[in-house]
């Protein structure tokens, strides 16, 4: 994780909000402190304002009003060319007319380093990247994943502060994917630069970053470490968004201080984590994980428990999903190990399902949400 | 000659028959008048005409007299001289504007671009004998008839047209993302037109420059105009030429001029195809 450098935090949203046609905005107040070194992702739905974010960042767009400071300075003075912020566009971007060294030399070049320097530093780059046969390339003979690379190196080779990275992977296959993704947590880790990262893939997201800040509608709904957002999604949307979550209908009975307990639809009593919704008598949704369920009451009296109907499995291979439904017709999905205690139902068969109470939150309903 | 399908009966082939031969004679009928002039240049005697020794393909009835007449003649020198001096001045000029004028059009916040780029390609469609009235009395009021400035800002502006639009057609599909990432790499708006934009856009660059050439070296409305006895151009001396010393020594240079546009055209063409092999390497 990253360490915060004094305490003004090294790069900052403010208020920042953004309208491309004076109407709506795209972004709405977005808010963001980020550490140096730290790897932040923006992840979101389409249309949602990320790329307008890191546009924002790097100069391509300008503020519509709140601002974005670098080291407390607003950026907004700053030429694009002279924020020292390195980007890896989505479509690579190489220059076509360059070989790959060419390409790499060339933000060493305009800050006019002396050439043994720059022939070194390509040198090591190159080598970073893994693409030391293939420096007299041009881009054109280069396989997307060797395009990606070089996009890559191209953008930290003149050690700039931050490095912006618009859904560098979109265009690779899954294995290439995840070979990448390894390959730029290790620059990371190696180098210590401070990363925006953009993608809708949130299992790379989650495996990637210090902190995920999950968009919709221009607002970030919540910013936090991938485990808190896993574990304790701030809303609804990010419940459903990050994940897989069953949601449970219901009304909050009573709230203690860091519980409240739940009345379902289906007049069961159950107990959660306090979150975003709080008021006895409001309506909530009790959101679980699907590998939070279990289907025995080993969990005891200090479980919660609801009674569904058993649908159909579908067998992934490392686990079985199972589908129930409970009385009201709520879906409800489990995911089990396959392994021995895998059990075998038939269907209409009915069975107890039962979670642990700090497994599960309460949140706020679809149709009380200001997510959608 | 392209196959004739097999199925075709016989009024269908006769067609496709008679349609081949009719273009082989709309070709014959453009390329004869200007293949003629080529062994007429080496005419012996002073005529227009082939002669029982041309025909009889003699060779004591061809010589190369009009082409030693030429070279030393002090009229066509200065008219050789001026061609190629008002040529790349005026085609320097047009270059520099026109690709400048391309790559802003091609802005997408560049406002009333159709309205500007229909003014500036005018010159292409307008009469040129209106143009060249026109910026007669223009540059008159200026000075700058019968100058070389004047001649050279004339055929700058008649080049110009030629530079946008073939500068404007490579830089249609440009990826101006390159231009954003070059920015973002830390060069200044300036360097990135010269680091990427310009190597990128070199061949229309050229070809618009090769254009631009031609119209001057081969224009003569404008030069009637403009020009005064000092800046006669080849096609200007051409012109008077064929009143006032009927000789084939025109022939001969018509024949020079030929060569030097089949030269330009195989440029233009070359560079085509270099762009596309660019281009198709770019994806
Ligand atoms: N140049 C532009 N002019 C007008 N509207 C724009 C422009 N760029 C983006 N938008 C609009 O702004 C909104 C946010 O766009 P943005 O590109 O930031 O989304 P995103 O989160 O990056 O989406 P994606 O995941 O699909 O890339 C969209 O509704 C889009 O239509
Ligand atoms: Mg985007």
């Amino acid at each position: 994780m990253a360490e915060q450098a004094g305490d003004k935090p090294f790069l900052q949203f403010t208020n920042v909000k953004k309208t491309y046609d004076h109407r709506t905005l795209v972004v709405k107040n977005f808010n963001l402190d980020v550490a140096k070194g730290e790897f932040i992702t923006l992840l979101g739905p389409s249309g949602s304002g990320k790329t307008t974010c890191l546009m924002m960042l790097a100069g391509f767009e300008d503020v519509t009003s709140g601002e974005i400071l670098i080291n407390g300075r607003s950026v907004t003075s700053i030429a694009p060319y002279a924020r020292n912020i390195g980007m890896v566009f989505q479509q690579y971007a190489l220059f076509p007319h360059m070989t790959i060294r060419e390409n790499l030399a060339y933000p060493l070049k305009i800050r006019k380093k002396p050439k043994a320097e720059i022939r070194a530093k390509v040198d090591e780059y190159l080598a970073l990247v893994e693409l030391q046969a293939f420096g007299g390339r041009y881009p054109g003979q280069l396989s997307g994943g060797q395009r990606q690379r070089v996009a890559l190196a191209r953008a930290l080779i003149f050690a700039p502060d931050i490095v912006l990275m618009d859904e560098p992977l979109g265009a690779l296959d899954k294995k290439l994917r995840e070979q990448m993704q390894f390959e730029i947590k290790r620059l990371h880790d190696q180098l210590g630069f401070t990363v925006i990262y953009v993608t809708h893939d949130q299992t790379e997201a989650l495996t990637m970053s210090d902190r995920i800040a999950v968009f919709n509608n221009g607002i970030v709904q919540q910013c936090a470490p991938p485990h808190v957002l896993y574990e304790r999604p701030a809303n609804l949307f990010v419940a459903d968004f990050i994940g897989e979550s069953n949601k449970l209908k219901g009304v909050i009975a009573s709230v203690g201080d860091d519980r409240v307990s739940v009345r379902l639809d289906d007049g069961a009593q159950v107990s959660t984590l306090k979150a975003n919704c709080t008021e006895v008598g409001l309506p909530t949704t009790v959101s679980i994980r699907p590998e939070k369920l279990t289907f025995t009451d080993r969990l005891g009296s200090a479980g919660n428990q609801v009674k569904a109907r058993y649908i159909t499995r579908h067998y992934v291979g490392e686990y079985i999903r199972y589908h129930f439904e409970t009385s009201d017709g709520t879906e409800l999905v489990v995911k089990n190990m396959n392994d021995s205690s895998a059990p075998q139902f038939s269907a209409n068969d009915e069975a107890v399902l039962a979670w642990l109470p700090q497994d599960s939150q309460a949140l706020d309903r679809p149709d009380a949400s200001a997510t959608s | 000659m392209s196959k004739i399908p097999a199925y075709f009966g016989f009024w269908h082939r006769f067609g496709a028959w008679l349609l081949q031969v009719s273009s082989w004679l709309v070709l014959l009928f453009l390329i004869l008048p200007i293949l003629v002039i080529v062994p007429l240049s080496f005419n012996v005697e002073p005529f227009f005409s082939f002669t029982e020794g041309m025909l009889t393909l003699q060779p004591e009835a061809y010589s190369l007299r009009w082409y030693r007449e030429i070279f030393n003649d002090p009229k066509w020198l200065l008219a050789i001289q001026n061609s190629f001096l008002i040529g790349i001045l005026a085609t320097v000029i047009a270059t520099a504007l026109g690709t400048c004028a391309a790559v802003g059009l091609a802005r997408d916040d560049m406002p009333q671009r159709r309205f500007i780029t229909a003014l500036l390609l005018s010159p292409m469609i307008v009469p040129l004998i209106i143009t060249a009235a026109g910026m007669f009395f223009f540059y008159s009021n200026l000075g700058l008839a019968g100058s070389y400035l004047g001649v050279i800002l004339a055929h700058a502006a008649l080049g110009t047209p030629f530079v946008i639009i073939t500068v404007t057609a490579t830089l249609t599909g440009f990826d101006y993302s390159l231009a954003r990432a070059a920015l973002n790499l830390g060069a200044t708006p300036l360097r990135v037109f010269f680091d990427i934009i310009m190597p990128l856009i070199r061949p229309g660059v050229i070809s618009g420059a090769l254009f631009a050439f031609i119209t001057s070296f081969d224009e003569v409305v404008v030069i009637l105009f403009m020009a005064g006895p000092q800046q006669r151009t080849i096609p200007r001396q051409m012109f008077s030429g064929l009143r006032e010393q009927i000789n084939p020594s025109i022939l001969a240079i018509a024949t020079l001029l030929i060569l030097v546009s089949i030269a330009l055209l195989v440029t233009i063409e070359l560079l085509r195809r270099r762009a596309e092999r660019l281009r198709s390497a770019e994806d």
